[in-house]
């Protein structure tokens, strides 16, 4: 289960580090004054936002390595194409979601916002690390899939089940706080802590 | 790439969207009625009203949907002693874990009603259960729609996690046939476009009820 955790640790922390790439770059595209640049980011998030990460996932398993040349695809196999399927799904599906944080973060007004946004970027770290765990269905051996795993191994499913949400409910705690302080460091002084909405 | 795998296997396919749309529906209607009592719990004054409520919120919110399907999977069946349907099993989960989203959203509607709508409602000797039936929720309704829309939207694309336990709802038809023709690529684009269509249409009439609800306000 140990290392269930590590792999669930890496693929939200790739898929994050992917979709904030994505995110800054779609989200950026969408406030330019160009309106063909704009309809691009548009497009991508529209695109991408209204597919469930479920059906990202099984289309860059099982649907995209079938275009691509056959030798390419035997090297795909062999280097563990779950694992980067589930991040390329997990980061594309993420990024449409990022750009429209980063996209309001930078419409509105000053730099205030913006640090703002980034504390909230931060905290769709914890739906990514949740989200990861549908990496099992395309059999990325990370924490859902080890929680069954050793379910069928000894026939606990109850407690296997109990220690996995442990572990999740633990991670996204964790994080929370990790983001809590970012947010508490980028705070502009009493703006946050009064509790004032962005608009005022 | 041989596209007549779609119009041949169509029956099947429909009548997995059918799955989709039903568990989609249902669960949207018992989520939000229990958002509803759960959101209010949340902001009873009485902590043995309140404490519960936020235990059950942050609980769920900080547990992956998965993890809470294969729990009523399992769960449930120890409980009761027998055996239940994938669809019932499923649609439990879904309701108990939108139901904490949905509390949130009911919160925010709430807390959004000005202050003087509470007193006015209180000086004119309606009892508190008054006030919020005909004071304070039908505005917070309002303000809460384009959420809730969302949320819909959040719903209806997390249907195809009920593929995990076996539940033959869009994505799990279009692998049966996938897997029965070898078409992966054809299948999972076309279901890619049939959740795109609803989601999109849906994120348009939330865009066009805003729109309208602020006109009149």
């Amino acid at each position: 289960m140990v290392q269930g955790v590590a792999a669930t640790l890496k693929l939200s922390g790739l898929a994050w580090l992917q979709a904030l790439v994505i995110g800054l770059l779609v989200g950026a595209l969408r406030t330019l004054p160009w309106r063909f640049l704009r309809a691009i980011g548009t497009v991508y998030v529209e695109f991408f936002r209204n597919i469930p990460l479920l059906v990202h996932l099984f289309f860059w398993y099982f649907a995209a390595p079938e275009v691509l040349p056959q030798a390419f695809r035997e090297w795909l196999v062999e280097h563990g194409v779950e694992f980067w399927s589930a991040v390329l799904g997990l980061g594309v599906y993420s990024g449409a979601r990022f750009g429209e944080v980063f996209r309001a973060g930078i419409q509105a007004v000053p730099r205030a916002l913006l640090e703002a946004s980034a504390s909230t970027g931060l905290s769709t770290a914890q739906d990514l690390l949740k989200n990861s765990s549908l990496a099992l269905t395309i059999g990325v051996a990370e924490l859902t899939f080890m929680t069954r795993q050793v379910e069928s191994y000894t026939a606990r499913g109850l407690e296997a089940v109990a220690a996995g949400t442990l572990i999740y409910l633990v991670l996204c705690l964790v994080v929370a706080a990790l983001m809590g302080r970012v947010e508490r460091r980028l705070a502009i002084p009493g703006l946050i802590a009064r509790g004032l909405s962005p608009e005022g | 790439m041989d596209w007549n795998v779609i119009p041949d296997n169509l029956g099947f396919l429909l009548k997995g969207l059918g799955v989709t749309l039903r568990l989609a529906l249902i669960a949207m209607v018992l989520s939000f009625a229990l958002g509803i009592i759960a959101g209010i719990a949340r902001l009873a004054r009485r902590p043995w009203v309140h404490l519960p409520a936020v235990l059950y919120i942050e609980l769920v919110r900080g547990v992956p949907l998965i993890m809470v399907i294969f729990w009523f999977y399992f769960f449930i069946p120890i409980i009761t002693g027998r055996p239940m349907d994938n669809f019932g099993s499923a649609l439990i989960a879904f309701v108990v874990f939108e139901g904490a989203y949905m509390a949130e959203i009911v919160r925010a509607g709430i807390q959004s009603v000005p202050r003087g709508q509470v007193d006015a409602a209180l000086s004119t000797n309606l009892t508190t259960p008054q006030m919020m039936r005909y004071v304070i929720l039908p505005q917070a309704l309002r303000n809460m729609l384009p959420s809730l829309v969302t949320q819909f939207i959040v719903l209806f694309k997390d249907t195809s996690l009920a593929y995990i336990i076996g539940v033959i709802e869009l994505t799990r038809a279009a692998s049966i046939v996938s897997q029965r023709e070898i078409r992966p690529f054809e299948l999972y684009v076309f279901i890619a476009m049939a959740y795109w269509v609803f989601a999109f249409g849906l994120s348009r009439l939330s865009r066009l009820l805003e729109n309208r609800l602020s006109h009149r306000v």
